[in-house]
């Protein structure tokens, strides 16, 4: 897998247009619920799915758009989800936390830290009994390695070689408490060896860094050799959910991780001699107007007839 | 015609469902190599294979989770948490996953996962491995719950089970593990959210479910002699339940007995209790009963256990008490 830097760039800053507009909507009152906002970890989403196919499946988090648009879901449909709205890929029902498109193999976010690794691993072994050769990923983070389900799946991963790519974006964050505080480890990576599968620390700030190490981590899985676990070190530009007043950390060390904006740094690479400038100032232009243009959609949407959460329950 | 246990009926049903539908796969403790932890997988493992039929670590959260991810991505995995006192470990996956995946997603996945499990209740094996929780996982919409108390349904069941595009909760009595019945080999299916009138009678309906189904049988025999009949309902599916059976026999017995071995507050029998003083009040003639054990813990051994788990004089014994 060799993807194009320049469309890497654009995926990026597809998610940043996205995280930073409904930052606007919320601050201005328009968003019906809470922001788990992705801005500042977008190269760990993208860099991830540049190494996957549409057939490949992931499993996000409770933080998911960066997930959902790098793997290519529709941004309409998304962005009316996360609105509420009857226009939106799950009708509505799903909300801020939750959207799905089989057909781009995004099997969901999730309300609860940590329960999507075990639904990766299944959809890993539906993988491995067909023998296909597609693979899985289950998204988490720092704060989700602490639960059960990171050990259970680790191990079960592990001794049945699934083609699993367990991918921790650790944004140094457990909600609102600091990874240090509560974990003497300070690397999630390390306990890979433990569970006996290998484990990489990568710059999750580094788009390039994160395609190269996704695409080991699947070129692995694919091949029968089993499951990797890529510890992604990022930042959350964001509280746990917009609103949350970041008591727990300096606006110093906030200031220190912009500057090591993904985006940005990637920008750099991209000016030495791969896209002018124009040409980026030009994408931006174009992606933001596209995002203002889905959330107007989401806003003119109409919300779901309440009669219809009655229905679906079971399937027919 | 011939005769299968309660437990060889249930491997039947596995086999014929795996040797029919590739996507079928069994996965959990000791369900490989060992055959089951009590037999119940005999044979699998080398009809299917090491790829199909997997022993898995002591980890329900993953077992139940590999279930939902593979149900998700077109496997019909039948998943096994040895006994039910072991769903405090992987509830999660059960009731805000595999329960809710199909509605959160507005029908995009479907969820044909079966979680194969157990209740020792009357083993005397203690207070870890005793209980019968099937109140838990029917108050969570998204969940079919189904509870067998023969041989015969055990396997039309588990097929139906196994065939469901939803999550199903399959609860088998171990105490029942050896009870055999005569019956026809080959394709039997049962329909989910179907009741059985196990024996028809016009002076009260005991609506019973698993161990307590036999018992109730037991009891309604004595009864006749005094000529008393008792009408006899299993279940058989906890839920969605078949409370239209159950009001047709009380709207003619106009009485009503609920009889388990779960407990009572907050259980199965107060749900059908209030389903029938809602829907059939003016029809009884006595305030609905129910016979559970008391509500404590299960200490160990038999001799507590036949103290506390109602039996067929106390059914009787209540049944008499109703009529008064």
């Amino acid at each position: 897998m060799n993807p194009d830097p320049l469309d890497l760039w654009r995926r990026m800053m597809l998610i940043r247009q996205c995280e930073a507009q409904l930052n606007d909507a919320f601050a201005k009152n328009l968003f019906p619920g809470y922001i788990h906002s992705y801005l500042g970890q977008e190269a760990c989403a993208v860099g991830v799915c540049a190494a996957l196919e549409d057939s490949d499946w992931i499993v996000s988090t409770h933080r998911g758009r960066g997930h959902y648009l790098a793997k290519g879901m529709a941004l309409k449909p998304m962005m009316a989800e996360m609105f509420g709205r009857a226009t939106g890929i799950c009708g509505g029902r799903g909300g801020e936390m939750h959207a799905a498109d089989p057909t781009k193999g995004i099997l969901g976010g999730n309300g609860i830290v940590g329960a999507g690794m075990p639904i990766a691993a299944g959809a890993a072994l539906s993988a491995q009994v067909e023998g296909k050769g597609r693979v899985a990923v289950a998204f988490f983070g720092e704060g989700a390695s602490n639960n059960g389900s990171f050990a259970e799946t680790m191990n079960a991963a592990a001794a049945w070689s699934l083609p699993l790519l367990m991918v921790c974006e650790n944004n140094l964050y457990a909600e609102m408490t600091p990874f240090a505080d509560t974990s003497a480890a300070p690397d999630i990576a390390a306990r890979a060896t433990g569970y006996g599968l290998p484990g990489e620390i990568v710059d999750g700030n580094d788009v390039l860094a994160v395609t190269e190490a996704a695409t080991r981590a699947v070129e692995r899985a694919r091949s029968g050799k089993g499951p990797t676990l890529l510890e992604l070190k990022t930042y959350r530009w964001g509280g746990h959910f917009e609103g949350d007043p970041k008591a727990y950390r300096s606006r110093e060390e906030e200031v220190e991780w912009m500057d090591r904006c993904p985006l940005r740094c990637l920008r750099e690479v991209l000016l030495d001699g791969r896209a002018d400038a124009a040409t980026l100032d030009t994408i931006e232009a174009e992606l933001t107007e596209e995002v203002a243009a889905a959330i107007r959609f989401a806003l003119d949407s109409p919300e779901p007839e309440p009669s219809s959460a009655l229905a679906k329950v079971f399937a027919a | 015609m011939p005769t299968r246990t309660y437990c060889w009926a249930l491997i039947d049903a596995i086999r014929e469902e795996m040797e029919r539908d590739p996507s079928v796969m069994l996965l959990g403790e000791d369900v490989a190599a060992a055959g089951g932890a009590f037999g119940g997988s005999r044979g699998l493992l080398d009809a299917f294979g090491p790829i199909r039929v997997r022993d898995t670590p002591i980890s329900e959260e993953i077992i139940a989770g590999l279930g939902v991810g593979a149900a998700m991505t077109g496997l019909r995995p039948v998943v096994e948490i040895m006994f039910m006192d072991f769903f405090g470990l992987c509830l999660d996956q059960i009731f805000n996953q595999a329960a809710k995946t199909h509605y959160i997603y507005d029908g995009m996945f479907r969820m044909p996962l079966v979680v194969r499990t157990s209740t020792a209740v009357e083993m005397g094996i203690g207070p870890h491995h005793s209980q019968l929780l099937e109140a838990w996982v029917g108050h969570v919409p998204g969940l079919k719950v189904v509870m067998p108390a023969t041989p015969r349904d055990a396997k039309g069941l588990m097929k139906a089970a196994i065939r469901d595009d939803n999550p199903v909760i399959f609860i088998e009595h171990l105490a029942l593990h050896r009870m055999k019945e005569e019956f026809e080999d080959g394709e039997i299916l049962i329909p989910l959210g179907q009741a059985a009138i196990r024996r028809p009678g016009r002076d009260v309906t005991i609506v019973a479910t698993g161990l307590m189904v036999a018992r109730a049988l037991e009891a309604a025999e004595t009864l006749s002699a005094d000529g008393i009949e008792v009408e006899v309902i299993d279940p058989r599916t906890i839920s969605p339940l078949d409370i239209d059976t159950i009001l047709e026999s009380v709207r003619r017995t106009n009485r009503a007995l609920v009889v388990t071995s779960s407990l009572k507050p907050f259980g199965f029998g107060s749900e059908v209790s209030a389903e029938i003083t809602e829907k059939a009040f003016f029809h009884l003639d006595a305030p609905v009963r129910r016979l559970t054990p008391p509500f404590t813990p299960m200490p160990f051994g038999k001799g507590f256990e036949a103290f506390l788990h109602p039996d067929a004089t106390s059914i009787a014994a209540e049944v008499r008490s109703l009529l008064a």
